[in-house]
C-alpha cells in the first residue's frame, strides 16, 4: 500500500510589541527573572486586562498578508486550565470569532505552486516559564507571561515534510517583513507544532493524528515530520493502530518521544472573556493598517527585479532576509552600479556574516560607505584590489572610504608618465624575465605586473600598467 | 470637628465590636487624616468634595498596603499592592477610609454567614443575619460606624443587606463605576455600589466614584451627572411606576406586601402613575443567575491556587496536591459549591445546555426590561421576600437561601441600576426595604425618587 501524509501546522509567533497584551509591562527578552511583571500579569485579585491595540494591529497585518478575512467583530475567550506558570488559571485567547480567518499562503515546491489554507489567526497571551530540574522545586519566571502571541492554524493541506519546511520558512519571512515577530525559532519567538496523520494515497479519510511538538528550527520540523510519518507508516503497515497522542521531538537523539502524559485530556471550558468588550475592527482602521502594511517578500522581489535590473538569482538571495534587501536598497541610494552592490553583498558581506556569526544589522560598514567605495572603484580613484583593502579596513575602523584612502595614501596612480618610468625600471632590472618573454613565454607577463604593483604598493592603475607594459615589451620583440 | 466625628465612629466600632462588622479598622490613620484635613481647612486650602466623609470599605475592594481577605482563609494574609480605582477617587476627594468590612467569602452569600472570619449580626436583632454579602458594610452604616460604605453587588449583595438593616443601598448600572480593584466574583454581574443612611450621601459619593476608567474596559464613558446637586429636581409630571405582577406572589411576607401597597398608595396620592406590568421571563432569573455567576466564578477563582500568593498547604507531594489540598483547605463550603457548579456548567457536553442557554435567557430577561422601560420610569418591588431571618435558619438549605435574592438578581442580569429604600418595619420591628429599578444610567432618577420618598414618606411615617 502507498501512503500519503496529512499535515496541519499550528504556528505561534511572539509579537514585537513594546508592552504585554493586557498590561503595561515590558516585553523585553533576557531581563532578570520576574522583573517584567505587575499585579495585572501576575493575576492579582481585582485586576482587569486592557487590550494592547498594537497587538491587534500586528495580528491584522498577518491576516492581510495571508489573504485572511479580517473579522469586523471578534471576541476574546478564557481557556481554563491549571498550570503554575499560568497565574490566572486561565489564558485569555480567542476561540469563536478570531481576528482573522479563512486565508491562505501559496508556496513553491519543485516548481509547483500550491495553496496552503489558513483556517484562523488569533491573538492570545503567552504563559510564563517553568524551570524544572531545580532539585525538589520548580522555579517560575513570569517575564514572558502576558506577552502577545498570534497562533496561525493551517488546514491539513500539507503533504510532505519539505512542504511544511517551505511553508514555515515563508511564514517566518513574512512575520519578519511585517515587523511583527523576530522569527527566532531557537529562542522560541516562533514556535511550530504539527498535527500528522497518514492515509492510503488518494483516500479522503483522515487517519488518527498525533501532535508533534518541540521542534525549534525549520530543520527540526522537517526531520521530526519525516520521522513521524515513517513511524506511522511502519505501525500501520504491520497491522498496528495509531494512538492519538502528543509527541516531543528529541533533536539530539533524532527521535520522537511521547510526552509524559500525567495530564489527562483537557477540557478547557472556553467561554467569552467578560472583562473585555467585543473587539471591533472598523473599515477606517483596517484601511489605515492596509495602507501602511510593509512590503511583502513576493511583492518586494518583483519590484526589485524591475527596479535594479540584476539577475533573478541575486534578487532571491538579497530578499531571503528583509534586512538584506534593506541593506541593498539603502546602498543603492549611493551608487547606481547595482550589480556591484549585489556582488559585494553576496561574496564579501555574506562571507563575513557567516564567519563572524553576526546579523546584517550588526555589520559594521554602513550602506552609504559601501556605495561610496563602489563609486571610487568605478571612477578609477582606487583599484579593485585597494578597494578590498579599504573594505577590510572599514570592518575594523568604521569610517568613510575616502577618508581611509586619504589617510593611508591609497589613491590610484593613473599618471601614464609615472607608470612608464616604473615600467621602464622594472624591465631594466628583470633582464632574465625579459629574455624569457622574448622567447615567447607570455606567462612571465604577470611577473612584470606584480613587480610594478609592488613598486607602487598596489596603487598603480592596473589597466594602465597592462597597457604600458604590453607596449614596451612588444616593442622589444620587434 | 472631623477628628471628633472620626473618634465617635471609632468608639461606636469599639462598643459594637460584637456585631463583627469590621475585619480591620484603620484607627490611627483615620484620625491622622482627619487632623490633616482640619489643618487644610484651617489654612484655607481647597479641599475635596468628600472632605471628611468617613467611608467603610467592603473587604473585596483593594486598598494599597492593606489586607484584602475577601472574607476567605485563602487570602487571610494577602496584602494588596495597589488601590482600586474607587479608592483612588475617594482619597483624591479627601474622604477618610476607616476600615474594611466583613462579607460573605468572595461575596458569595445572602446572610454573611459565609465569612471565614465570623458571622455578622443584625443591629436590629442580634440573633438575626444582616444580609449579605455586604453585611459588614450595611451594619457599619446602620450602626453609625461611618457615613458611607462601599459594597459590591453581584445579585443583590448591597440592596438585600441594606433592606435587612434599614439603610439606603444603591447598585449602579453595570459600567457606571470602575470594577478595577474589586475582586471578581462574576465579572459580567459585579458592581461596586454604596450604602448610606440617606439619599444625599449616596448621591455625593456616587458622583465621585463614577465614570469611565482606562483600567476597566467594561466601564462606560456615559457622562456623570452631578447627582447631589440635582437630587431635588425630581420631574413630577408623567412619572410612571411599573408594578410587575410576577413580584407579588406567595413567597412574599405579608407585612412587606402591605408596606409596598401602602407606598403605592402614597405615590398615587402624589400624582404618580402606577401601571401593572409583566416581566414574563423573570421567573427564570434565579436559575439563570446561578448558572452564569457560578460559571464566571469558577474561572475567576482559579487564580487562588497557592502558587503565587495567598495561603498554601504545607509540603505538598505534587503540584496537583498543592492545588487540590490548598483549595480544599482554604476555601469555604459555599465557595466550593459554586466553583463545582460553575465548572460543571462550562464543561464539554453541558456548555450548550447550560451556559449557552442561560446566556440566551439573560438576553430575554434584558429584553423584558427594555420593553418595560419603554412604558415606565421605575419598577417597584420589595427588595427581599422576607425581613432579616435568624442566624442558622437557612444555612442547611442553600436553595432557600438563594431565593432571598429573588427580587434583586434580575437587575444584575440586565445590568440595570437599582436602589433599596427603607420604608418601615414589620411586626418584629425589623426593617422593610423596597426596591426601585430604573433604566440604564438613570441613577439620577433613582436618587431623586429615593430623596423624595425619604423626605415625604419616611419623615412622616417613620418615627425612627
Ligand atoms: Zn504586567
Amino acid at each position: 500500500m502507498r501512503f500519503e501524509a496529512v499535515i496541519g501546522l499550528e504556528i505561534h509567533a511572539q509579537l514585537l510589541t513594546e508592552s504585554k497584551l493586557f498590561c503595561g509591562c515590558s516585553t523585553k527578552f533576557g531581563n532578570p527573572p520576574n522583573t517584567n511583571i505587575c499585579p495585572v500579569c501576575m493575576g492579582h485579585p481585582g485586576v482587569l486586562p486592557i487590550l494592547n491595540k498594537k497587538a491587534v494591529e500586528f495580528t491584522i497585518r498577518m491576516g492581510l498578508a495571508t489573504s485572511c478575512t479580517i473579522n469586523k467583530y471578534s471576541i476574546f475567550a478564557r481557556k481554563n486550565y491549571f498550570y503554575p506558570d499560568l497565574p490566572k488559571g486561565y489564558q485569555i485567547s480567542q476561540y469563536e470569532l478570531p481576528l482573522c480567518s479563512n486565508g491562505y499562503l501559496e508556496i513553491e515546491h519543485q516548481n509547483q505552486r500550491k495553496k496552503i489554507r489558513i483556517n484562523r489567526i488569533h491573538l492570545e497571551e503567552d504563559a510564563g516559564k517553568s524551570i524544572h530540574d531545580q532539585g525538589n522545586f520548580t522555579l517560575l519566571d513570569f517575564n514572558r507571561c502576558g506577552v502577545p502571541l498570534i497562533e496561525i492554524v493551517t488546514a491539513p493541506d500539507i503533504q510532505t515534510p519539505e512542504e511544511a519546511g517551505i511553508f514555515l520558512s515563508e511564514i517566518r519571512q513574512i512575520v519578519k517583513y511585517l515587523g511583527i515577530c523576530d522569527g527566532n525559532m531557537e529562542e522560541g519567538s516562533l514556535r511550530c507544532d504539527a498535527n500528522v496523520s497518514i492515509r492510503e494515497a488518494g483516500s479522503n479519510i483522515l487517519g488518527t493524528k498525533t501532535e508533534v511538538k518541540n521542534m525549534n528550527s525549520i530543520k527540526n520540523v522537517v526531520d521530526a515530520l519525516k520521522y513521524e510519518i515513517e513511524r506511522q507508516i511502519e505501525i500501520v503497515s504491520s497491522g498496528g493502530r495509531i494512538i492519538q497522542q502528543t509527541l516531543l521531538w528529541n533533536a539530539d537523539k533524532q527521535i520522537i518521544e511521547p510526552m509524559r502524559t500525567k495530564e489527562e485530556s483537557h477540557d478547557y471550558r472556553y467561554f467569552p472573556e467578560p472583562d473585555l468588550p467585543i473587539v471591533e475592527v472598523n473599515e477606517e482602521w483596517l484601511n489605515v493598517i492596509r495602507e501602511n502594511l510593509p512590503e511583502l517578500p513576493s511583492i518586494r522581489k518583483e519590484r526589485m527585479k524591475s527596479q535594479y535590473n540584476i539577475p533573478d538569482y541575486d534578487i532571491e538571495i538579497l530578499t531571503t532576509e528583509k534586512e538584506f534587501a534593506d541593506y541593498f536598497e539603502e546602498t543603492a541610494k549611493f551608487t547606481d552600479d547595482y550589480k556591484s552592490i549585489s556582488n559585494w553583498f553576496m561574496t564579501e558581506i555574506l562571507k563575513i556574516l557567516n564567519e563572524q556569526k553576526i546579523s546584517i544589522k550588526e555589520f559594521p560598514i554602513k550602506p552609504e560607505y559601501l556605495g561610496e567605495l563602489i563609486k571610487l572603484i568605478n571612477n578609477q580613484t582606487i583599484s579593485g584590489k585597494i578597494a578590498k583593502e579599504v573594505f577590510n579596513e572599514m570592518l575594523v575602523e568604521p569610517g568613510s572610504p575616502s577618508e581611509i584612502i586619504k589617510e593611508k595614501n591609497l589613491i590610484q596612480i593613473s599618471d601614464e608618465k609615472i607608470i612608464e618610468e616604473i615600467v621602464q625600471k622594472v624591465i631594466e632590472s628583470n633582464q632574465k624575465q625579459v629574455q624569457q618573454y622574448l622567447e615567447g613565454k607570455d606567462k612571465v607577463f604577470a611577473h612584470f605586473v606584480g613587480q610594478v604593483m609592488r613598486e607602487t604598493k598596489g596603487k598603480a592603475n592596473p589597466s594602465l600598467v597592462n597597457k604600458i607594459l604590453k607596449e614596451k615589451l612588444d616593442n622589444l620583440r620587434k | 470637628m472631623i477628628v471628633e466625628k472620626v473618634e465617635n465612629y471609632l468608639k461606636r466600632i469599639q462598643d459594637k465590636k460584637h456585631l463583627n462588622a469590621f475585619l480591620e479598622v484603620f484607627s490611627e490613620e483615620s484620625i491622622q487624616r482627619a487632623n490633616q484635613l482640619e489643618k487644610k481647612i484651617h489654612n484655607g486650602e481647597s479641599v475635596g468634595k468628600l472632605c471628611g466623609t468617613v467611608v467603610a470599605v467592603k473587604d473585596n475592594i483593594a486598598i494599597k498596603d492593606k489586607k484584602l481577605t475577601c472574607g476567605s482563609k485563602i487570602l487571610e494574609n494577602f496584602t494588596s499592592l495597589y488601590n482600586a480605582t474607587v479608592i483612588e477617587k475617594l482619597l483624591a476627594e479627601d474622604a477618610i477610609i476607616i476600615g474594611k468590612t466583613n462579607l460573605d467569602e468572595f461575596a458569595m452569600g445572602s446572610s454573611n454567614e459565609n465569612s471565614a472570619f465570623g458571622i455578622v449580626k443584625n443591629p436590629y436583632d442580634e440573633k438575626r443575619v444582616p444580609g449579605g454579602s455586604s453585611g459588614g458594610s450595611a451594619v457599619a452604616v446602620a450602626s453609625e460606624m461611618c457615613d458611607v460604605a462601599l459594597g459590591s453587588d453581584t445579585g443583590g449583595s448591597i440592596r438585600q443587606p441594606a433592606a435587612f438593616c434599614g439603610v439606603y443601598g444603591l447598585k449602579p448600572t453595570y459600567g457606571r463605576v470602575s470594577r478595577f480593584g474589586l475582586v471578581a466574583f462574576a465579572s459580567s454581574f459585579d458592581c461596586i455600589g454604596l450604602i448610606a443612611r440617606d439619599s444625599i450621601s449616596l448621591a455625593k459619593t456616587l458622583n465621585v466614584i463614577s465614570g469611565y476608567d482606562l483600567k476597566d474596559s467594561t466601564s462606560s464613558n456615559q457622562k456623570v451627572p452631578e447627582y447631589d446637586s440635582i437630587i431635588q429636581n425630581l420631574p413630577k409630571d408623567n412619572i410612571t411606576f411599573g408594578v410587575p405582577v410576577e413580584f407579588f406572589n406567595d413567597g412574599l411576607q405579608s407585612d412587606i406586601k402591605n408596606k409596598i401597597f401602602e407606598i403605592i398608595e402614597f405615590l398615587k396620592s402624589n400624582s404618580f402613575q402606577i401601571l401593572e406590568i409583566s416581566l414574563p421571563h423573570i421567573k427564570y432569573s434565579i436559575a439563570d443567575y446561578y448558572l452564569l455567576t457560578t460559571a464566571e466564578a469558577s474561572s475567576n477563582l482559579s487564580r487562588y491556587d497557592g502558587v503565587k500568593y495567598g495561603s498554601r498547604i504545607e509540603l505538598p507531594q505534587s503540584i496537583k496536591d498543592l492545588y487540590t489540598q490548598t483549595r480544599d483547605e482554604y476555601f469555604g463550603n459555599e465557595v466550593k459549591r459554586r466553583i463545582m457548579l460553575g465548572t460543571f456548567v462550562l464543561s464539554a457536553g453541558y456548555y450548550d445546555a447550560y451556559y449557552l442557554k442561560a446566556q440566551k435567557v439573560r438576553r430575554l430577561i434584558q429584553n423584558d426590561f427594555i420593553d418595560a422601560f419603554n412604558k415606565v420610569d421605575f419598577i417597584i418591588s420589595p427588595t427581599t421576600p422576607t425581613t432579616a431571618f435568624k442566624i442558622g435558619e437557612k444555612t442547611d438549605n442553600p436553595l432557600s437561601m438563594y431565593l432571598s435574592d429573588i427580587y434583586t438578581t434580575s437587575a444584575n442580569l440586565a445590568g440595570l441600576p437599582a436602589i433599596n429604600i427603607p420604608i418601615g418595619f414589620d411586626s418584629n420591628k425589623l426593617p422593610i426595604g423596597m426596591q426601585l429599578m430604573a433604566n440604564f444610567f438613570k441613577e439620577d432618577l433613582l436618587l431623586q425618587m429615593s430623596y423624595f420618598i425619604e423626605n415625604n414618606f419616611n419623615k412622616n411615617k417613620l418615627g425612627n
